[in-house]
């Protein structure tokens, strides 16, 4: 068999990389980042998320503050999603579109005050849009404050991590924080940014914090019970939970629409964005092609790139693919036409020649049970 | 820790393990903890014909699929059927219980062209450096 060589050569490291290192994670090059990969196994890290709480270093995210008085035009200018409808202490999901309507990135947006924004981008596309941010920032009263290497960037995930949390960062401040709000606290002295977000299909905070904090607030977390996971867990949990992969399941060849990104296009306010002409013609005319959630039937496994089959022809390709742990069956999405993309649809995926079963199912594969 | 001195194994980390003219062929301790979680293995059914150092199977972990190469040339006369249903005993027995095919050689001169446990060791501790 052969080994794939995952070394980490001449890699960014974040300020977690000793930590990586002392609790023995694989390392791994993800976005020219040396990133932990693995710590116990995937598979038991999957499952301390969904059952406990895990936490990654998703220190390779790029993070941008927005400043000015006109932070909120320029945000809604570059967005799909009108930022201009975001409340101090709230944060939204968007796409950053070109005027083709093409994709550049999927970002999270927070408002940390009046005229101060936090932008959170995909590690691989941290340069293009900060490139991108600065090229269309000259035209607003507002500036650009790259905060990546400053800081680092941390995912609480898992139903036991509000109560973990609340016992490291603040009872209080946990509490007030709902779904998609965020705030900034005091910890041992420097500022803590946190939103309750995440990319696990759990719930769960995400921290950003001063580089030189960094050891000190992951040693507080795996003090307080949370279990260290990589890049892989990251990977099965949000393919469970059907949370697009910016490079797989979108990328500049793709529009919001067709990938099921309909409610962060909001056309409504009139305002002009950019991509708003080319999307706005895709809503009249409808997409060709949707992006599926496939279920296998039987033993083998998707992964991204094997052909879909409808009747013996190629109907699409898988864009994400593999195994989910929770239903111990391979799982993927791809895109097919809109012919194929109703649930029960029983499509092939082609396994490298071998032919794997498969059911168009909704979406999303794995949503977290109701807790009292 | 070491790899069993009683076996012969691959550069792509497969070992054998020979039994009169019969060898039981498996995957190292090395290489299941570099896939990680073993969530299915593709093994060929018994009558099959395989060739030293060609392709014989797949196995997937979480992460990724990696071809399985046959240590030697002959025809499969039994399989692991217990990995259909427990992959993961590739993880937990590499050696033992996680083996995939028993081979009856046809070249059982192929043998000496193999790794020794001390060869294959020094083999990945070069990898790993």
């Amino acid at each position: 068999m052969s080994l794939e060589d995952a070394r980490a050569g001449t890699l960014r490291h974040t300020p977690l990389i000793d930590e990586h290192r002392r609790l023995g994670a694989r390392m791994v090059p993800f976005a020219g980042w040396a990133m932990p990969v693995q710590y116990a196994g995937i598979v038991e890290e999957h499952r301390a998320v969904r059952q406990r709480s895990g936490m990654f270093d998703v220190s390779h995210m790029g993070r941008f503050e927005v400043h000015g008085p006109e932070a909120a035009r320029f945000l809604r200018y570059i967005s799909t999603w009108d930022m201009t409808r975001l409340a101090t202490g709230e944060g939204h999901y968007s796409a950053v579109c070109r005027e083709d309507g093409g994709i550049l990135d999927d970002i999270y947006v927070f408002r940390l005050e009046a005229d101060r924004y936090l932008v959170v981008v995909n590690a691989s596309n941290a340069e293009k849009m900060r490139k991108w941010m600065e090229r269309h920032v000259s035209a607003f009263n507002a500036r650009l404050v790259d905060r990546h290497a400053s800081t680092v960037m941390i995912a609480v995930q898992g139903p036991q991590s509000l109560e973990l949390l609340a016992g490291v960062i603040g009872r209080d401040f946990v509490a007030a924080l709902k779904p998609r709000r965020c705030g900034e606290t005091e910890w041992r002295g420097r500022t803590l940014f946190a939103s309750r977000t995440g990319y696990t299909g759990e719930d769960g905070l995400e921290l950003v914090i001063d580089a030189g904090a960094a050891p000190d607030v992951w040693q507080a977390l795996l003090d307080a019970g949370v279990q260290p996971c990589g890049l892989g867990a990251r990977d099965t949990l949000r393919l469970e939970a059907a949370l697009l992969l910016y490079g797989n399941d979108m990328d500049e060849d793709t529009n919001p629409l067709e990938v099921g990104l309909d409610w962060v296009v909001t056309t409504d306010d009139g305002a002009d964005f950019l991509g708003r002409d080319a999307l706005v013609h895709v809503k009249e005319a409808g997409s060709s092609r949707q992006l599926v959630c496939l279920k296998a039937a039987d033993r083998g496994i998707m992964r991204p790139g094997c052909p879909i089959l409808s009747s013996g022809r190629e109907a699409g390709k898988v864009t994400s693919g593999g195994y989910s742990p929770t239903l111990s069956v391979s799982i993927g999405m791809g895109f097919v036409p809109e012919e194929f993309g109703t649930e029960g649809t029983q499509l092939t995926v082609d396994v490298r020649g071998k032919p794997l079963d498969v059911q168009v199912v909704p979406r999303p594969f794995y949503k977290r049970p109701k807790r009292a | 820790m070491p790899s069993p001195p009683d076996l012969k194994y691959t550069k792509e980390h497969e070992w054998v393990r020979m039994e009169g003219d019969t060898g039981t062929v498996g995957i190292t301790d090395y290489a299941q903890d570099q896939l990680g979680d073993i969530v299915f293995v593709d093994l060929p059914s018994a009558g099959t014909t395989v060739s030293q150092m060609q392709k014989f199977g797949e196995i997937e972990s979480v992460k990724a699929v990696s071809e399985l190469f046959s240590p030697v040339s002959g025809e499969v006369s039994e399989v692991n059927t217990a990995l259909a249903d427990q992959p993961e005993l590739v993880n937990d027995s590499p050696y033992g219980e996680g083996w995939m095919l028993r081979i009856r050689l046809s070249e059982p001169a192929e043998i000496d062209q193999l790794l020794t446990a001390q060869e294959y060791d020094e083999f990945t501790a070069q990898e790993d450096s």
